[in-house]
């Protein structure tokens, strides 16, 4: 029964893993740019999401669970413009200068957002307010429970990932995302605003981290400015562990990576369970480089 | 910065023997008149040059992604503590063993890695140093000293001549890092070096052409990471303090950006790059808080005027000048 306990904590896990590495993905999928402040976007969405509750809760003076919908719709909406402002200023002027110069563009940016929440929210831990998110849970047979936060999370993760996956293989914009992502140059001959494509992802993925941003710290109440760095770094190995670029890839690795974790801090040691991710990890790589969901790519001669 | 280069071609005309001479002995005479605390940063500036020289091999002669370099530092810098505290081994002896235990790291860690494509690559550099981080703090063995760390090593002793203040260790260093010049100048230009570029260039033609791709990169890794374990050495001596923050992904992502920022595969461009990374952000820290905001926008605003890097080598530069234009027609190389 401790074993079905772990694993629904890890799949919760797991699915803010996912969300975040969907952002990572999916800008690796269209620019092959490790997008390295896409993981203090994602904390941005949390700091927001404060500002925004406490802004919402002054104005209606009663605590109910409800404000946070419109707050994380306008969160969503700010980090989304966030991070295509981000993609004008720092990596667009670079799209042709190689791949090194977008990398230090993006880790100077991850700089500057989180030196800016640094001076604007302080260095200490920020709490959400009290009593507004739903406590309580279900106790399933054999003593195995789930909060009703739990049970809200996984729906809203899941939910954001189903549409998201249907929106790439169903719709005329997704697909022409995948095209730009296998292809510039064909995508443009086929008359795809590969720009436009580019800007599109620039919305999604970090619209996508920071409603994350703002549920993880829903979660777990409390955060810091450093929450970007350390988390955004496991949801990129998550990307990296399905097969970057690939987007069923990054919910998988999301989830592995949350499952192996939660059982390794669960039944060996809480101290050891980064390490236990990143040797997973390391491993995984070495038998598939290209990650697990990950397609093998012909070198070019 | 092109112009000023163009037009400083008179000083072109002086030897280079002077050149060299003249520069040496300024970095020898410019600690005299300063403080303790310039000093100090002086230090800190020549041995992140070290650093940055060290990286410059993996990521600028061989072109790959290495973001967890900090690791080596780190293990070079354990390693001298460990030896001097538990088995009481004099700094100056462990240097040898700084040097080895990291590249034998290297090597154990990378062969069977060396096959990932660049991002991948990377990925597994980044999670190798987060790995040391850790088996720091949590005191494998007992003898790491868990999150604090280990203190109280003891001072290096030269000739009787105990090291302690400041401008010993600076000169300890600027020996070390003339050393480490006159080493890369001599590597960039022999076979090893050359193969290097030709992996970095293109890996299926220099294969075709002869180069056992696997060993170039194998050296570059080892090589680089056994340099990195000198600077740990380094760091252990003056501070006698050292904590698994050395390993930290900061770390590792600084000296990164000293290589990239002045320029990949160029000696003079880790001088720059750590101007601009290390020793400028220490002169401001009254600044405090609001430093890392200006960094970040300088290394943005670095990499979008001068995407090669500050002062690149010839060879980085006209890449990526050069074939701006037809560049912007080409797709984003997927091959990396």
């Amino acid at each position: 029964m401790q074993f079905i306990q772990q694993m629904i904590n890890g799949i919760t896990i797991g699915a803010f893993y996912s969300l975040v590495a969907l952002g990572y993905t999916m800008v690796y999928g269209v620019l092959k740019l490790i997008n390295f402040a896409h993981g203090d976007l994602f904390m941005w969405g949390a700091y927001l999401g404060l500002t925004g509750l406490n802004v919402a809760l002054g104005l209606l003076a009663n605590d109910t669970p409800w404000v946070i919908l419109p707050v994380i719709i306008l969160v969503m909406i700010t980090v989304a413009l966030g991070g295509v402002l981000v993609d004008r200023v720092a990596y667009k002027p670079l799209r042709s200068a190689g791949r090194l110069a977008p990398v230090i563009s993006a880790l100077g940016v991850a700089f500057i957002l989180q030196s800016l929440a640094r001076n604007l929210y302080g260095a200490s831990w920020r709490t959400y307010p009290h009593g507004i998110t739903p406590s309580g849970g279900i106790v399933l047979a054999g003593g195995v429970r789930i909060g009703i936060m739990q049970i809200i999370v996984l729906v809203a993760c899941f939910l954001l990932m189903g549409a998201l996956y249907l929106f790439t293989q169903r719709t005329r914009l997704g697909t022409a995302m995948r095209a730009v992502s296998l292809d510039h140059d064909t995508s443009r001959l086929m008359g795809i605003n590969v720009d436009r494509i580019i800007a599109v992802v620039f919305l999604i993925g970090p619209g996508l981290g920071g409603v994350a941003g703002m549920i993880v710290a829903l979660y777990y109440g409390s955060f810091d400015f450093t929450l970007g760095w350390t988390f955004g770094l496991k949801a990129f190995i998550a990307a990296i562990l399905g097969g970057i670029g690939n987007i069923p890839g990054a919910m998988l690795g999301g989830m592995m990576l949350g499952i192996i974790e939660t059982l390794g801090s669960g039944y060996l040691s809480p101290q050891w369970k980064d390490v236990i991710a990143y040797a997973i990890l390391i491993i995984i790589l070495i038998f598939r480089p290209t990650g697990l969901l990950g397609e093998r790519v012909a070198e070019k001669v | 910065m092109d112009k000023i280069r163009d037009g400083l071609a008179p000083l072109r005309k002086v030897p280079a023997l002077w050149w060299q001479v003249g520069l040496l002995a300024a970095a020898i005479l410019v600690p005299i008149p300063l403080g303790d605390y310039y000093r100090s940063v002086l230090w800190r500036t020549a041995l992140y040059i070290i650093l940055g020289l060290s990286l410059n091999i993996i990521v600028g002669y061989a072109g790959m992604f290495q973001l967890g370099h900090a690791a080596f530092y780190a293990l070079g810098a354990y390693t001298a503590a460990i030896l001097n505290l538990y088995l009481g081994v004099p700094l100056l002896l462990s240097l040898p063993l700084s040097i080895i235990i990291p590249g034998l790291f290297a090597y154990i860690i990378t062969r069977p890695i060396l096959h990932l494509r660049g991002d991948y690559l990377c990925i597994v550099t980044i999670a190798f140093g987060e790995v040391v981080r850790l088996v720091l703090v949590n005191n494998l063995f007992g003898i790491t000293g868990g999150a604090n760390g280990l203190s109280s090593i003891d001072r290096p002793e030269l000739f009787g001549l105990v090291l302690r203040a400041p401008i010993y260790h600076y000169y300890v260093v600027l020996f070390f890092l003339v050393l480490t010049i006159f080493a890369m100048r001599r590597l960039e230009h022999s076979r090893l070096g050359r193969a290097w570029m030709y992996v970095r260039e293109d890996q299926v033609a220099a294969e075709a052409m002869g180069i056992d791709t696997t060993h170039a990169k194998l050296l570059a890794f080892v090589l680089g990471s056994s340099w990195a374990g000198l600077a740990g050495w380094l760091y252990a001596g003056k501070l006698t303090v050292i904590s698994p923050d050395l390993s930290k992904f900061l770390e590792s992502v600084i000296m990164f950006c000293i290589v990239v920022l002045g320029g990949t595969g160029s000696i003079p461009g880790a001088f720059v790059g750590t101007l601009g990374m290390v020793t400028l952000p220490e002169l401001f820290r009254p600044l405090k808080a609001w430093r890392d905001a200006w960094v970040g926008v300088s290394m943005v605003v670095m990499m979008v005027l001068r995407p090669e890097g500050l002062w690149p080598s010839r060879r980085v530069q006209m890449e990526i000048r050069g074939e701006k234009e037809e560049a912007l027609a080409a797709p984003v190389n997927p091959a990396g």
